[in-house]
């Protein structure tokens, strides 16, 4: 019989060693099969971001060859950007898969939200997504967070247990011993999962070019129009942007993270290709979120006060 | 050795490196903050706009230098008091490696934070102040280290500045401690003197102690071995989910979904199902997407079968030439995890891999003191922090290995059913660790230079 030893790449110390990669794909398919064993109604939260790509890119592989058991749900703030919405609904039809909207224009329209005065729509997320959680009645809820994002995500559990209001008590998590999740939960509680926990953005970067994970187009280096706000380029559109007092340029430029277009930032950038993107991110002096991200720099704790109130 | 520059490496270079779990573990003023924040600092995982949060919030705080403990402390209520509240994860990498911190505070609820942070770490490392040697809570830290069955304790012998680099500090501390651990079971102990706030050691090998010739700490970090343990045990296959397409393409396919807990799985291999017993032979092996004949822990893979046998989540598969045998009474050592205590006669929920099932605490026989590693005897209850020793009777049969032969079949969650709080982290069998086997002196070669 011949013998095929897979996943072995280059220096490794035993025989039976595993790249970092595929320990971290490992462990991320086996808390994917761990929710699919343990709740009723999972849902991947999937923005079209590139985190939550490799979560279904995961997911697939974990079921295969049989279809992803859970439907995705999409939070959707109205200022989206269109490269983005047409990569999920593609991407949605490719795997035949059931996609949930929820949607902050919507809630804003029925006078259940309003508009803040900045213009910036992320925190207004956290309404549509509790609700939708409610109303759907999942039980669990896959979210792309990774631990190396922020401080307060540092503290995060894989598994994070959130009330009937969805929301994250720092000081009451459960410990997390080896590898034994625990996701009881009471009705109406639910678990919010983060399978990428121990990933950091260079490993995210490296498994999409390992894999061939294609990627919206806005992640790689081209041309938009952006202008000037809270010293980040934000794309120039209908959502809101430029003000009089600011002015639009054509610059050369791409995106590290997907999000809102009132609040994520682009980066000057001429990566077009994986690789180049690599070695940009590996030079980096600045986290992601530090560069593109004007949500997490309103307050030093910023994300564990959205995150307490049921942000993912 | 290893420099910023080496981070700039080809992608394929890159995708090479391996990954290695370690814990930290110190008392309050070991300066174990300042070790992690140099570990962070020095291989660039500190980012500008990180190192500027911490300058600006240490600057309004009216301190004079940046306070590293900041990075690390991320929840408002830790900022507020000065205090590490809860278990961090950090991460950082070189070019040979990627770490995976478990960042666990030293001073409050220090055991269960402590093992949670050992449970999945292939190495500990132990922070002394070379100027007060072992003192309780390295005794402590040792301890859980080995209750734990860490496979690697690092001593950092720290402030070793402050003592005038003198070799026989640390000798005797190393001494010390490595008597103390060996004679607890620990199984490789390196011991490293250094100074975290000068740097001896820690990245750069130091100048000021000539007289050791062993590897920094990051070098150890990077060259210590892992996962060996998990391969060189039999093999457990704990069966997570049924894969059953039934499309037209795949109308037969079964393929039983899990991550390979120890050892190696083969095609063509024998194997048994339990807890019913069943026998077959493995028939094919998907890792991922790719069909292999061999594969190995922690892989995650999906297993298919020659017979169609009845099998389910929370099944183990294994080897029918080396199979666990199954049991209904459980002798293990708990760490009592929760803030509500658990008393003879609760009936809680035993979580086992992918098993959970009813079970009641039929007897608790010994609480231990880890200070002095002395048995209470029958103390009733235990409550957070404390390790003890239980006996449960499962109400279905668990096909559970000693936590010494097998860390991940050997361990197992108690769980409160009626608010689903995890209450004790379990490790199946009798020893709290091999000290009574252990009996070797070690001598002046004790330690790893």
């Amino acid at each position: 019989m011949t013998t095929t030893v897979a996943h072995v790449h280059g220096e490794t110390d035993a025989p039976y060693a595993l790249s970092h990669l595929d320990a971290l794909e490992s462990e991320a398919v086996h808390i994917f099969r761990e929710v699919a064993g343990e709740f009723e109604k999972p849902v991947i939260l999937f923005s079209g971001g590139k985190d939550s790509i490799v979560m279904l890119h995961l997911a697939l592989k974990a079921f295969a060859p049989a279809p992803v058991p859970f439907a995705l749900l999409h939070v959707d703030t109205g200022h989206n950007f269109p490269e983005v919405l047409e990569y999920r609904d593609r991407t949605v039809a490719e795997h035949g898969l059931r996609l949930h909207v929820a949607s902050v224009q919507d809630y804003i329209d029925a006078g259940k939200l309003r508009e803040r005065p900045d213009g910036t729509r992320n925190p207004l997320q956290t309404v549509p997504l509790t609700e939708a959680i409610q109303q759907l009645k999942f039980d669990a809820v896959f979210g792309g967070g990774r631990r190396d994002e922020e401080k307060a995500r540092a503290k995060e559990r894989v598994f994070s247990l959130r009330d009937e209001f969805s929301q994250w008590d720092p000081r009451r998590q459960r410990p997390e011993l080896w590898q034994l999740y625990n996701g009881r939960h009471a009705p109406g509680e639910h678990v919010r999962v983060f399978p990428l926990s121990n990933w950091t953005e260079l490993d995210v970067w490296q498994y999409i070019a390992r894999e061939g994970i294609e990627l919206p187009e806005i992640y790689f280096a081209h041309e938009r129009e952006v202008f000037k706000r809270n010293g980040m380029w934000l794309t120039a559109g209908e959502w809101g942007g430029p003000k009089e007092s600011e002015t639009p340029e054509t610059r050369l430029i791409r995106y590290r993270t997907v999000g809102d277009m009132s609040c994520t930032g682009a980066v000057d950038s001429d990566a077009v290709t994986l690789d180049a993107v690599i070695a940009e991110i590996a030079v980096s002096r600045l986290t992601e979120r530090g560069a593109t991200r004007a949500d997490d720099k309103m307050s030093e704790a910023a994300m564990e006060d959205r995150k307490r109130e049921g942000y993912f | 050795m290893t420099s910023t520059t080496d981070q700039v490496a080809g992608l394929d270079d890159l995708a090479a490196t391996t990954l290695l779990r370690f814990a930290t573990a110190g008392s309050v003023d070991d300066g174990k903050s300042t070790l992690v924040g140099r570990l962070l600092h020095d291989s660039k995982s500190v980012l500008t706009d990180q190192m500027e949060a911490v300058e600006a919030v240490s600057a309004q705080r009216g301190q004079e230098a940046p306070d590293l403990a900041l990075l690390t402390d991320g929840l408002r209520a830790e900022r507020e008091q000065g205090i590490t509240i809860d278990v961090a994860y950090r991460y950082f990498a070189t070019a040979r490696r990627r770490f995976i911190l478990a960042d666990t505070p030293g001073h409050v609820q220090y055991t269960r934070n402590m093992v949670t942070g050992a449970s999945t770490a292939d190495l500990a490392v132990v922070l002394v102040d070379a100027r007060n040697g072992v003192i309780e809570q390295t005794r402590r830290h040792a301890a859980v280290a080995a209750l734990l069955r860490v496979p690697h304790v690092v001593l950092a012998v720290n402030k070793m500045d402050l003592v005038g680099y003198q070799e026989s500090v640390f000798a005797a501390i190393a001494e010390e401690f490595t008597a103390y651990a060996s004679d607890l079971g620990v199984p490789e102990i390196t011991a490293i003197p250094i100074s975290a706030l000068a740097g001896d050691n820690v990245v750069e090998p130091s100048a000021n102690m000539d007289w050791y010739g062993g590897p920094t700490v990051l070098e150890h970090l990077e060259t210590v071995p892992v996962s060996h343990d998990l391969t060189a045990c039999p093999a457990r296959f704990p069966v997570q989910y049924v894969i059953r397409p039934q499309s037209a393409e795949h109308p037969d396919y079964r393929g039983y979904a899990g991550q390979i807990a120890s050892g190696v799985l083969r095609v063509g291999e024998a194997v048994t199902v339990l807890p019913s017993g069943r026998t077959s032979v493995i028939e094919g092996i998907d890792a991922l997407g790719e069909s292999v004949d061999i594969a190995w822990a922690p892989q995650s893979v999906t297993v298919r079968l020659k017979d169609d046998i009845d099998i389910s989540r929370g099944d183990l598969i294994a080897p029918s030439a080396n199979a666990p045998a199954t049991t209904q009474d459980v002798v293990a050592t708990v760490c009592h995890v929760a803030d509500q205590p658990l008393s003879v006669g609760a009936r809680v929920l035993i979580k086992h891999t992918t098993r959970t099932v009813k079970a009641i605490v039929k007897e608790i026989p010994s609480r231990l003191t880890l200070d002095d590693l002395s048995q209470h005897p029958e103390p009733g209850q235990l409550v957070a922090n404390d390790i003890g020793l239980v006996v449960v009777r499962t109400a279905e049969p668990l096909a559970l290995d000693a936590y010494a032969d097998s860390r991940r079949t050997g361990s197992f969650l108690l769980i409160d059913p009626a608010d689903g709080t995890t209450l004790a982290a379990g490790m199946a069998g009798e020893s709290f660790a091999s000290k009574a086997e252990t009996t070797v002196q070690p001598d002046d070669e004790g330690w790893d230079f």
